[in-house]
């Protein structure tokens, strides 16, 4: 049987699993008019931030790449990008990019109008709603796995999280990569201790030195500042939860990552240039990790919580499983999939991944993940190049 | 019924609880049966079989570690009885 999800088809031979329209501030001063023009405009998200003026540089390429690659994201039919006017994160700079995905794109700023803001919102509203009619025409259709981009992601874990939910997440990942589709695994920070085994996996030995030198150079440095990476894992909490060494805490995070080889290293928010599983440079925190994979073109995350993470993402379905019977209990409407069955069932890990696949399908097909229905929409961008010298 | 202890590996000589574990209980693993030694609480590990001073800790089938005491079968296993192996043979710092 050909495994098969119900997806938009969008230019360039790219595949959507939501069809949503985005209205994209480009500077922290007109967050409000796209706010605004998001509430009046079906099946639409507004992504605000609080940036897109005053950085320059490698961090302003990194925040223009990042916004841009959302708006770029196969799970959005088309973007409306507000902006200001006077900021150096240019509207329709945004726009020339987002439009090399041949995808409906729009831009105004609001000095170019005449009646402020609420002229601005109202001109807004009007693009959003003729772009979300033509949304409406646009039917599912079924397309094969080597279109799906699926996110590694966990967050608020605890001791059973890397022995109940993220080996099951290693086996849909294993499941996506077989069947010709990607898989990226960000949060570097929580490889260390494992490199040796990552380097091991890694298709080729520049791929292996890659990864061998991110985690030395970051350990390098972060030495300098005085924070020794290796002697705060496992932390306090984690040992009171089980966990003897760094090495055994890091497997637990890997094992998302199943077994599949390595293709190769993306930058934050830049896609993969090929399929299989891949690994992304993103530090840890979860809501600039899945702002960094839907920038790379993610449609769907995983996410496994153990103490109990409700967050979500305005473009990617977050799919939340969780291997804590309590967490589990108490956070019911927080989680899609109870992988504590593992504990409480005596069910079969096998067997919890063949649940979790099911449900990746159906979330791919259009069913709605508990982030979703609750609107936990939040992005961060990661900038780790905001002042990369000393100012004393 | 609950589900007391996960083995990650085939090759692994330590599981870990599901669910706190008394003194002298016996398990049933894999049609060895195991005393446990000490309390376990949930989450924490304990031996599979005797483990030598030395000796590498296996779980996932990889190495989480290198007893720093003789360990016995049944023995709970954490921080005052192994140590990082990582960190033995990292090359950084």
């Amino acid at each position: 049987m050909v495994e098969e999800f119900m997806g938009f088809e969008r230019p360039k031979g790219k595949v959507g699993i939501r069809n949503k329209i985005m209205i994209l501030s480009s500077v922290v001063c007109v967050n409000h008019v796209a706010q605004e023009i998001s509430k009046k405009v079906d099946n639409s998200i507004a992504i605000t931030h609080p940036l897109g003026c005053g950085q320059f540089a490698v961090d302003f390429a990194n925040i223009q790449r990042t916004l841009s690659g959302l708006g770029t994201n196969p799970n959005i039919y088309g973007v409306v990008i507000v902006g200001l006017g006077c900021e150096n994160m240019k509207s329709d700079a945004l726009a020339k990019i987002i439009k090399r995905s041949k995808k409906p794109v729009e831009f105004f700023d609001v000095q170019d109008i005449q009646g402020g803001t609420i002229a601005a919102i109202d001109k807004g509203i009007k693009i959003g709603k003729k772009m979300a009619s033509d949304a409406t025409e646009l039917k599912r259709e079924p397309f094969d796995f080597s279109n799906l981009i699926l996110g590694l992601e966990c967050g608020g874990s605890n001791s059973l999280s890397g022995i109940t939910a993220n080996p099951v997440v290693g086996l849909v990942s294993d499941k996506v990569v077989e069947l010709g589709g990607t898989s990226i695994l960000p949060e570097f920070t929580e490889w260390i201790g494992t490199e040796q085994i990552l380097m091991k996996r890694a298709v080729n030995e520049k791929v292996a030195q890659k990864i061998g030198n991110l985690i030395s150079k970051f350990l390098e440095n972060t030495m300098k500042l005085g924070v020794d990476f290796r002697g705060i894992q496992p932390t306090p909490g984690n040992i009171k939860g089980g966990l003897s060494t760094i090495e055994e805490k890091s497997l637990g995070t890997i094992s998302k990552a199943g077994k599949a080889p390595i293709q190769g290293i993306v930058d934050y928010s830049k896609s993969p240039k090929g399929k299989g599983l891949w690994l992304m440079i993103e530090p840890s925190l979860d809501v600039e990790s899945m702002t960094g994979l839907a920038a790379a073109g993610a449609q769907a995350i995983i996410m496994t919580t153990g103490q109990g993470s409700p967050t979500g993402n305005p473009v990617c379905p977050v799919i939340k499983m969780c291997g804590d019977p309590k967490t589990c209990d108490w956070m019911k409407c927080n989680i899609d999939i109870d992988a504590s069955r593992i504990i409480t069932e005596n069910i079969k890990i096998e067997d919890v991944g063949q649940v979790l696949w099911n449900r990746l399908k159906n979330t791919c097909n259009g069913e709605l993940t508990a982030a979703e229905i609750l609107g936990f929409e939040d992005i961060a961008i990661w900038r780790h190049m905001a002042f990369p010298f000393s100012l004393t | 019924m609950r589900n007391k202890f996960l083995i990650m590996d085939q090759t692994d000589n330590c599981a870990t609880c599901l669910v706190a574990i008394s003194r002298g209980d016996k398990l049933d693993v894999n049609g060895k049966i195991i005393e446990i030694i000490n309390i376990i609480p949930v989450g924490h590990k304990f031996a599979l079989n005797n483990i030598k001073k030395g000796e590498i800790i296996r779980k996932y089938g990889k190495i989480i570690g290198i007893a720093t005491k003789d360990i016995k079968t049944g023995e709970w296993i954490h921080i005052h009885n192994i140590k990082s192996h990582y960190l033995e043979v990292s090359k950084h710092g």
